[in-house]
């Protein structure tokens, strides 16, 4: 008996006392200058999604290695805690905690899925941990409630949407009808929720001909192009995304769906390098943000290069969304820190002086600048076009671009986006910027 | 299968199980106690042990549920919807456990007509149903994203953030440990015995002029109890709710947790689902993208080197000894 249960306890001592030995490293160092920075990243490492969240862990190595070489962040060097999103929203809060109270992280970049970033952002509040939210697109996280430790690095889902259907309004104003075909889960639907308080603002009167929302990760669309093509709808739109996405362009242009309606694809961009030249041209595409390949006008022309070759050069393909998304956070991370630490004169900040360094802090992106807004939300600007090849790249890039500046796209502090999208004027569309040949 | 899961591991005398219990509670407790964050891993162990403390009730008889996280699912989802106008958590624990053996005594009345294969199929048929009810009703259940639990109550008090897991934890831990000796009070009973009886031989039961179907519809709703009172729990813990709950593959990590545990004793839920959630994240923090490997590779371990599961071991080490 003893034996049976001396292991026991032996396997649970061992692990506790491990688990408090970090603990204890990790609480030492709250308000000294700790020996490394570390930050604790959730992303998708398995499952569907881990297209996104893979190549942005990738993203985050070279960075991290980079910033390592020439010095870390304020002369300390930068360690990456990741954690995967996969198993979903039960474990990762588990693993939210674990970061936070055991492995002594000094700020956390949470999550790529919506629901992920809706169960870490209450975290944060909680535990007062300055947490970055680099790529999730809710428009629900700043809109339901003040999250004093949360900043999202990035634009969201309000912006991602409605710069395609400004796009859509000033490229083909004479459609009549529509037909959606989105993934049935949360983003789906709010994509679809503020496309259409969008659309009935600026256009009244546009007849939605299908809402087809087939089954998340299905893997055969053979029944809805049946049904748009019966339906011969002027636009199609949907904000799918990933291996679905590639699968539904596929199916559609083998049976010449393109050819009939115009596709609006606010994230084809993760999925183009995919599809290669399977991609048809002459539709709308996005790219949650300004930072395709082909970008018109860099801010840092020298720099965005670098980073591309970069990331080419180490991992053989075309750095997507989610690497830029990462890249921001990152950028967003320095800025912020070194702010903090020169707002008090070289010292060290704690958890509440870090966060108060990144209300309104604005930083550089590889392509522009982004700035976080009092509410805690960044205006990323968002750049949409249509698609086409050109020499340079194997895969379809935009042509005809428009740059939509952040603050024109995106809903006003305190207001909540489908009322904001439902009271629109039509006068948005003047004010939208000419298009770049790109 | 589940003959493997039953597989009668040598006798513990009550004295070694008490003992064991007893030193289970405190190392569960020193554990917590030690390592913060471990407190919020162990309180969900806490309960998914509970919710299997009522698959092993259904494999008593033989019959393995695939669907039994829909009570677990119904027992979160009660706390979500009702947390907003009743945020006492002494009241949403009954109800919760309340709600889902109401659901298990309509969904009971129709799956214990079936056996085997057709049992578990059944129920992992219903507890998809659910799922996609959840994730569908967009408007109610704000589908995928799920819904945020907050401000609860206890006894009236709001305690601040560490009180609260402390006292969640303590709830979780005095929860298992009455429902561990319910359970065992159940299976020494005339109807637990009775389970038995369905798996061995359920013609012998029915001339003896015991219904089989009740027998096995009481059980099914006692575990359902215990799946809503975990899913209470999992929802006062992580406190955010989606439909991943009711999902196949939550299911299956319960009938995972039963096989790893073993089913000879109440302890092996416990001992099974805290292995489990331990093991999980120890593998989740040492390799982040190929810890599911490390998980099947410690059930294929087990089910090919002790049957019986941890319990199994245990009480095999304990019977050689004496």
């Amino acid at each position: 008996m003893t034996l049976a249960v001396s292991r026991r306890a032996a396997m649970l001592g061992a692990a506790a006392t491990s688990g408090s030995l970090l603990f204890a490293g990790g609480q030492a160092g709250a308000q000294q200058k700790p020996a490394e920075l570390r930050v604790g990243i959730t992303t998708f490492l398995s499952g569907p999604a881990s297209v996104f969240g893979v190549p942005a862990r990738q993203a985050a190595d070279l960075l991290f290695e980079e910033i390592n070489k020439a010095g870390g962040i304020a002369g300390i060097p930068v360690r990456a805690f990741y954690v995967d999103e996969g198993p979903g929203t039960d474990h990762l809060v588990g693993e939210y905690r674990r970061l936070v109270q055991n492995e002594g992280v000094h700020i956390v970049f949470a999550s790529i899925s919506s629901g992920s970033c809706l169960a870490c952002t209450p975290l944060s509040d909680e535990m007062k941990k300055t947490t970055l939210l680099w790529d999730c697109g809710t428009q629900r996280i700043f809109e339901e409630g003040p999250h004093p430790f949360a900043f999202r690095t990035q634009g969201y889902g309000t912006p991602e949407v409605l710069a395609p259907l400004l796009y859509l309004l000033k490229h083909k104003p004479d459609f009549r009808s529509i037909a959606v075909i989105n993934q049935d889960y949360a983003w789906g639907r709010d994509s679809w929720e503020l496309w259409k308080a969008g659309m009935d603002a600026l256009k009244p009167g546009v007849r939605v001909l299908a809402e087809l929302f087939p089954r998340f990760n299905s893997t055969d669309f053979s029944t809805e192009i049946t049904r748009l093509l019966a339906l011969r709808p002027d636009v199609i739109l949907s904000t799918s995304w990933g291996g679905e996405l590639v699968t539904l362009i596929r199916q559609a242009s083998e049976r010449k769906l393109f050819d009939r309606s115009l596709f609006v694809l606010p994230v084809a961009e993760a999925s183009l390098q995919q599809l290669g030249k399977a991609m048809p041209q002459g539709h709308v595409i996005g790219a949650r943000g300004d930072h395709w390949n082909n970008h018109p006008k860099p801010k840092d022309p020298a720099r965005f290069k670098r980073f591309v070759d970069t990331y080419r050069a180490k991992y053989n393909e075309y750095p997507i969304y989610p690497c830029h998304h990462m890249a921001q956070a990152i950028a967003a991370m320095q800025a912020g820190i070194a702010r903090a630490v020169a707002a008090k004169s070289g010292g060290w900040p704690n958890d509440q002086e870090l966060a108060n360094a990144f209300r309104g802090l604005t930083f550089d992106s590889p392509t522009s600048e982004i700035t976080l807004r009092e509410d805690g939300q960044g205006l990323e600007d968002q750049i949409v076009g249509l698609s086409s090849f050109t020499d340079r790249f194997a895969f379809a890039v935009p042509k005809d671009m428009v740059i939509f500046p952040a603050a024109m796209v995106s809903t006003p502090v305190g207001q909540k986006s489908v009322p904001w999208l439902k009271s629109l004027k039509t006068d948005v569309l003047d004010r939208m910027p000419a298009p770049i040949a790109g | 299968m589940s003959t493997t899961v039953t597989a009668p591991a040598r006798r513990v005398a009550p004295i070694g199980e008490a003992l064991l219990a007893l030193l289970g509670i405190a190392a569960v407790i020193l554990a917590a106690w030690a390592v913060p964050w471990l407190k919020f891993v162990l309180t969900v162990a806490l309960a998914k042990g509970i919710a299997v403390l009522g698959i092993l009730l259904l494999l008593r008889a033989g019959q393995v549920s695939f669907g039994h996280s829909m009570f677990l699912a119904i027992g979160a989802y009660t706390v979500a919807f009702l947390a907003p106008a009743l945020p006492e958590a002494l009241l949403l624990l009954p109800l919760g456990a309340a709600i889902a053996g109401l659901f298990g005594l309509v969904i009971g009345l129709f799956v214990v007509r079936y056996r085997d294969i057709f049992f578990g199929m059944l129920n992992l048929a219903l507890s998809m149903v659910l799922y996609s009810l959840l994730e569908k009703l967009y408007d109610l259940t704000k589908g995928t994203d799920g819904i945020r639990v907050s401000g609860l109550r206890f006894a009236g008090m709001t305690p601040d953030l560490p009180t609260q897991e402390w006292v969640t934890f303590g709830l979780a831990l005095g929860l298992a440990l009455l429902f561990g000796l319910l359970v065992r009070a159940y299976l020494g009973s005339p109807m637990g015995q009775a389970l038995a009886g369905i798996k061995t031989r359920e013609t012998r039961l029915e001339f003896m002029g015991v219904s089989a179907r009740r027998v096995l519809l009481s059980a099914y709703v006692m575990s359902a109890a215990m799946g809503g009172i975990a899913g209470t729990l999992v929802a006062m813990t992580s406190r955010h709710v989606t439909p991943q709950l009711a999902y196949w593959t939550s299911s299956g990590e319960l009938v995972f947790i039963a096989i790893l545990g073993g089913a000879g004793s109440a302890l092996g839920p416990f001992l099974g689902a805290t292995a489990f959630e331990l093991v999980r994240v120890y593998a989740a923090a040492a390799v982040a993208d190929a810890w599911q490997m490390i998980l099947g590779a410690v059930l294929l371990l087990v089910i090919l080197f002790a049957p019986g599961g941890l319990w199994g071991i245990l009480a095999g080490r304990l019977g050689r000894r004496r």
